[in-house]
């Protein structure tokens, strides 16, 4: 998910090669190269460094095969990916056949799921992949029919010869395609969108009816002969260091075969923490035996870790100057002071885990120097170098298949799990291990969303206009660079929309490992300032939107920072307005212990504008109805996944609001454990969701998160609607009547 | 100790300590992999089975307390009638994002739909908030839910 993808748009010619495909056919590779300088462009590779971004095979039969390279982690992309190929291609989904790709750096490059970045990138080069393809096949048929390819049309994998009332199949000519040199894929011609039969139709993902009949297609279904199951026993401390083990009694445990203490390489970060593998039978075998070993550990790294010194500690430096500055504009000390009406107001947010439905899993096999893995993961490409650094074995070495996910959020970036899975295989040369973490381990040994503090101050001119305004951050990190997805976003609104402005930040070292969750660093911005502003408009007399709209002005790009993602007002706009209008805004009425908010925020290329109606009796919050609006570009590729998508991510926000989630530690002792202590949303907790597109004509972009930031600060604001009760931390805690 | 199971009609001999969970036995002895690990405290729902038609927890099922229940998993819910109704309406209207906790789902749903035919949205809040969808797809699920009892038709999804 972080860093956030990178500009689109840079010019990378796809180039096309076609061949022969074994038992006939056409097989038909995209590959674009890859940016100058490229990291791993490694020596020994081709003079131009390509990735495949697209894989399709036409064989005899007519079946289309295309390959999904990317994870599939319940975005939807190994169905949304393909879908653009086929469109352009004029074929019938239902000749579509989907092929999961293995992790190959050399072929397929970056195979990646986060950042909502997959659309982006690859739309236009899946269309002329599609396009291409069908060129070719649109010439072959040409040739054998002996009349000009323009004479030609194409509909649902055939060939139509109009004025001869001949037609041909894909399949049919697609032996003789294999031979005729590609078009230029910048040249050929696309599709008109008005014309798109697939791309925009509702689709049902491929592996669904896999998936309703229990059908083993997720990590932790890999099942490999003469497999033993493995559990895994950190320290209960973050950074704990393994003394001594006494193993014998869980060695003598039933259906236990090896029982292993493990030195980690010191980066607990990157995942090989010290620990003890036990190898069993069967899993639940292996993880009773836990209780049967005697370890020491040295804790001492995390002395003094608590969420309640680190309030403490946070709470002193923000009332302290702030370390540094992160951006100035104007003079914000003198505008704040000069202002006819300040507001000022703290804010704060808690750890969180991402608590995937599917605990972290591995499958691994060493032999000979070589390790072939089965992983769910998000990066698989970064846990090639992560393996290479922790157990020395090179990504020419390894073998690695991608399953598919029980969810993501962000957890599956890292590839801890993959890096124990690996070192305990290599401790068991040739015997196949499955690790797999209990729910436990999961929400003990997160990446969480990291906490936060912000102290706001706003000023307020003569108008009711906001003409300064200042955020103080405290945050985690060595002082120098933030903790991973712990940094700030010095383009958050209302950056670049006001005079005067200052964004500064001070930061206390955790030994505790962060990381992306959802929208990171959106998740919790938004909430802080889009509450905070909430304040402010009706300090000025006016409320959010109508303040969100003022200080948006004129339809313009305001650039972000250094090469961040330029900002669209008139994008902005106009998903505010449709919010405003589907919810009717206006003639909303006040109702006591029942009101609305509503909040918008920009993350990951997408503009959310939302507005939520909550009641709440004594301590209890009802949800009623969200109201979403946003724009994610020109086209909903599959608006069946896109509409799962927002409810998906609407309901996690309410969620993170709503059902206490909060990751608490004692000297790095994580104090939640499981879904009781750390509770998820649950059937009755969904409201009503009304979602509507603002189709603007900008390339589409992805949807995994931007329609999560808003819904936190509009039911915050709503909150403070129905009850004149301020939300100012969360989890959200109101006192009972 | 030795066990004989009937799980999906076919008996099965497995030979395993006597608090081992239902969940296990079927994962790791038999390869049932269908049924799911979530939380191993009956906290989820993603391991739902059925113990003579009702709907369990078999993550909180010792292998040893089963006796002569007849056993039923989501890989074989589809020969019944009310499981292959359910299943196909999940297809209509694709509820699953990443598919992990659909098996508890549709196992759960299917329990509730054996006694109560049409259940209002409130039974069907009740009987399925033991179920966690980490992706939240519960609109669909519900939707589902009614589409498959006949009270709505496909599609709709408030
Ligand atoms: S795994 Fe059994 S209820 Fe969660
Ligand atoms: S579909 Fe992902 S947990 Fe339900």
């Amino acid at each position: 998910m972080s860093p956030e993808p990178r500009a689109a748009g840079i010019d990378r010619r796809t180039v096309l090669k076609a061949s022969l495909l074994a038992g006939g056919g056409l097989a038909l590779d995209a590959l674009i190269p890859l940016p100058f300088g490229a990291a791993h462009a490694a020596a020994g590779e081709p003079a131009v460094a390509a990735e495949l971004s697209a894989f399709v095979a036409i064989a005899p039969d007519g079946t289309v095969t295309i390959m999904s390279k990317n994870p599939e982690i319940g975005q939807g992309i190994k169905t949304s990916l393909p879908m653009i190929v086929a469109d352009e291609l004029d074929c019938d989904w239902s000749q579509v056949r989907i092929a999961q790709a293995e992790v190959d750096q050399a072929r397929y490059g970056e195979q990646y799921a986060g950042g909502s970045t997959a659309t982006t990138r690859d739309w236009m080069p899946m269309r002329q992949t599609g396009a291409a393809a069908r060129a070719m096949l649109v010439q072959a048929a040409a040739n054998r029919l002996k009349v000009d390819a323009a004479e030609l049309t194409t509909g649902k994998g055939r060939i139509f010869h109009r004025a001869t009332g001949r037609s041909l199949g894909y399949g049919e000519v697609a032996s003789a395609a294999a031979s005729l040199p590609p078009p230029d894929p910048s040249r050929v011609p696309l599709k008109d969108p008005a014309q798109f039969s697939i791309i925009g139709r509702p689709t049902i993902g491929v592996d669904s009816h896999r998936i309703v009949k229990g059908e083993p297609i997720f990590g932790i279904d890999t099942r490999l002969p003469g497999m033993l199951y493995a559990v895994y026993e950190v320290a209960p401390a973050y950074g704990g260091r393994l003394v001594k083990a006494d193993v014998a009694a869980a060695q003598r445990a039933a259906g236990v075969r090896h029982v292993i203490p493990m030195t980690g390489n010191g980066d607990y970060d990157s995942g090989l923490a010290d620990g003890v593998a036990i190898l069993a039978t069967n899993w639940w075998l292996a993880n009773e035996a836990r209780a049967k070993l005697v370890v020491e550990w040295d804790l001492s790294a995390a002395a003094g870790h608590s969420s309640s010194a680190y309030r403490a500690r946070a709470e002193a430096m923000i009332a302290a100057r702030p370390a540094e500055d992160l951006r100035v504009d104007g003079d914000p000390t003198r505008q704040l002071a000069a202002a006819v009406k300040r507001v000022a107001a703290r804010y704060d947010y808690p750890f969180i885990a991402h608590a995937p439905m599917e605990p972290q899993n591995c499958a691994a096999r060493y032999h000979d120097g070589k390790l072939e893995i089965w992983a769910p993961s998000q990066t698989p490409q970064r846990g090639l170098t992560v393996l290479e650094k922790a157990l020395g074995i090179g990504p020419e070495n390894i073998r690695l298949h991608l399953t598919r996910c029980g969810g993501g959020f962000g957890r599956r970036l890292m590839n801890d799990y993959m890096v124990q899975a690996a070192a305990i295989a290599r401790a068991v040369p040739g015997v196949p291990v499955q690790l797999i973490w209990s729910r436990e381990d999961d929400m003990r040994r997160d990446y969480y969303r990291p906490g936060g503090w912000h102290s706001f101050e706003a000023g307020i001119g003569a108008n009711g206009e906001l003409i300064a305004f200042a955020d103080h951050f405290v945050t985690f990190g060595d002082g120098k660079t933030p903790a991973r997805a712990a940094g700030y976003n010095v383009a958050m609104p209302p950056a670049g929309l006001v005079p005067h402005l200052r964004y500064s930040q001070s930061m206390m070292p955790t030994v505790v490992t962060t990381g992306a969750l959802r929208a990171p660093g959106s998740n919790a911005l938004a909430f802080a300032s889009q509450s905070f502003l909430d304040e402010v408009a009706l300090a000025a007399g006016t409320d959010l939107p109508a303040l969100m709209l003022t200080l948006l002005g004129e339809r313009r790009e305001v650039p972000a920072p250094g090469n961040g993602i330029a900002f669209d007002t008139g994008r902005a706009r106009d998903v505010i307005e449709k919010v405003l209008a589907i919810s009717g805004w206006s003639t909303r009425s006040a109702q006591p212990g029942r009101g609305r908010g509503f909040a918008f925020y920009f993350s990951h290329r997408g503009y959310f504008a939302e507005v939520v109606e909550a009641s709440v009796a004594g301590d209890a919050v009802q949800v009623h109805k969200v109201w979403v609006a946003g724009d994610i570009g020109s086209q909903i590729v599959n608006p069946m996944g896109a509409e799962n998508q927002v409810r998906g991510a609407v309901i996690d926000g309410l969620a993170q609001a709503l059902a206490g989630q909060a990751i608490e530690f004692v000297d790095g002792v994580v104090q939640q454990s499981n879904f009781d202590s750390f509770p998820l949303a649950r059937m009755p907790l969904t409201p009503e969701i009304e979602i509507a597109w603002v189709k603007s004509a900008k390339p589409p972009t992805g949807l995994g998160e931007p329609a999560l930031p808003p819904v936190i600060p509009a039911l915050a604001n709503a909150i403070f609607a129905a009850t004149g009760t301020r939300v100012r931390s969360l989890p959200v805690r109101l006192k009972a009547a | 100790m030795g066990y004989r199971l009937e799980i999906n009609g076919a008996v099965h001999e497995v030979d395993v300590p006597a608090e081992m969970p239902l969940l296990w036995v079927l994962r790791d002895e038999l390869g049932l992999v269908g049924t799911k690990y979530g939380c191993g405290r009956g906290l989820c729902g993603a391991c739902t089975v059925h113990v003579d038609g009702a709907a369990q927890r078999s993550c909180l099922l010792r292998v040893g307390s089963l006796g002569k229940a007849k056993i039923r998993t989501i890989e074989q819910i589809g020969a019944t009638e009310i499981g292959a109704r359910l299943q196909r309406a999940w297809l209509e209207i694709d509820v699953m994002q990443c598919g992990y906790c659909q098996a508890g789902q549709i196992m759960t749903a299917c329990a509730l739909l054996s006694r109560t035919s049409q259940p209002s949205d409130a039974e069907i809040n009740a009987a399925m908030t033991g179920n966690i969808c980490r992706c939240a797809c519960y609109h669909r699920i519900r939707s589902a839910i009614r589409t498959a009892a006949g009270v709505e038709e496909a599609g709709h999804v408030a």
